[in-house]
């Protein structure tokens, strides 16, 4: 159809690439983050042709990844050995992300965790969050709040071990 | 909503390094190949004629793009009438790019190339069939080449044929000129017809 110009792939993965790589991390950790993220962009370009022209690709990705990340943390939970208390989302070092930060994200119930990467680190709107999350856009809206809130009671101080004096907000 | 301290809004979107992201991808360009996902791969190749874009489907080489038609405008064209499923991909491109390397280089006069020709339906498709026999170092004209036809009169349908070949130097409509000996129109224009002419004249 001439009316339906969706994009050449490649540009999609350039355009999203690194949005969908903080994600997969801030959600599944570092270690799992490179499968979930090939994943998500191999199921995403096996339905590319049926998207809309008009789809928010971005959205249509996080939920793609969301998905796939479930998928990798379920695969890698069969494979753990049932021992009394194993790390379940281990916090490896990360090129781009911080090594503190993603220990902390890792910590936090999933849902904090999953509405904190989806509208903070993709940048969706909550009623986009709550699509992928399922219920309402203001339980999206207080799962990040608390998810944040949680990260900021320790964040700060990591960063000023490191010398990064912390911003106080307004 | 609380707001979020600087330090770690910065932190929460901090740029990847583009080294995993290169290497992520030239994976996923791989994968996707084995998974039979890759209807269009492309890369680019520097040449005298400045640089080149070729693209493939999983029949053989779809398009060549001088500089001058736009790159993205080519990519656009091939994700609108072949496939939108296109990926930078350079190994399904080795032999044509070592090919084409090997024509510039005078080293080379025909290609050995599985070529698909979907972009060119109808006559125009016969009048590259035809193009493909004109040899290299020889030319021949507009109406010469439509009497190899079924349509012998059709000069002018020879003549947006060439101009519109999807695969040029490796379907050679540089060799087509008019009857007068003066060059014609050229996909990647009149100076790069004048060079592969003066290149397979040396």
């Amino acid at each position: 159809m001439s009316a339906q110009r969706l994009a050449p792939f490649e540009e999609i993965v350039e355009r999203h690439g690194a949005t969908v790589l903080r994600v997969c991390r801030a959600v599944v950790g570092a270690e799992i983050a490179e499968d979930a993220w090939s994943e998500t962009f191999l199921s995403a370009l096996q339905a590319y042709p049926q998207l809309p022209a008009d789809a928010n690709v971005e959205a249509w990705l996080v939920t793609i990844a969301h998905r796939k990340a479930l998928d990798q943390l379920r695969a890698r939970r069969r494979r753990a050995v049932p021992t009394a208390h194993v790390p379940e989302r281990p916090a490896v070092p990360a090129p781009g992300l911080d090594t503190e930060l993603v220990a902390e994200i890792a910590a936090l119930p999933d849902k904090q965790r999953q509405a904190v990467a989806y509208h903070y680190v993709a940048g969706l709107p909550y009623d986009a969050v709550a699509d992928i999350l399922g219920g309402t856009a203001a339980a999206a809206r207080r799962a990040a709040a608390d998810g944040i809130a949680a990260l900021r009671r320790t964040y700060p101080t990591t960063a000023a071990e490191r010398g990064t004096p912390a911003r106080t907000h307004r | 909503m609380s707001p979020v301290p600087t330090d770690l809004s910065d932190a929460l979107t901090s740029p990847d390094d583009p080294a995993t992201l290169d290497r992520l991808r030239a994976r996923l360009a791989g994968t996707a190949d084995d998974r039979e996902l890759l209807d269009v791969a492309y890369r680019t190749l520097d040449s005298p004629l400045g640089s080149l874009l070729l693209a493939a489907t999983d029949r053989g080489l779809v398009r060549v793009a001088f500089a001058g038609e736009g790159h993205d405008a080519v990519l656009q064209e091939l994700a609108d009438r072949v496939s939108p499923r296109v990926l930078l991909a350079p190994g399904r491109l080795d032999t044509a790019a070592r090919e084409l390397e090997e024509y510039f280089g005078q080293a080379r006069s025909a290609f050995d190339l599985p070529l698909d020709l979907r972009l060119a339906t109808g006559f125009r498709r016969e009048v590259l069939e035809q193009l493909r026999g004109v040899a290299y170092g020889t030319t021949t004209s507009y109406a010469g080449l439509a009497a190899r036809t079924h349509s012998p009169r059709a000069v002018r349908a020879v003549g947006s044929a060439c101009a519109t070949n999807p695969i040029p130097l490796v379907i050679p409509c540089h060799r087509v000129i008019h009857s007068d000996g003066t060059m014609g129109g050229y996909r990647g224009g009149p100076a790069a017809k004048r060079t592969l002419l003066a290149l397979e004249a040396a």
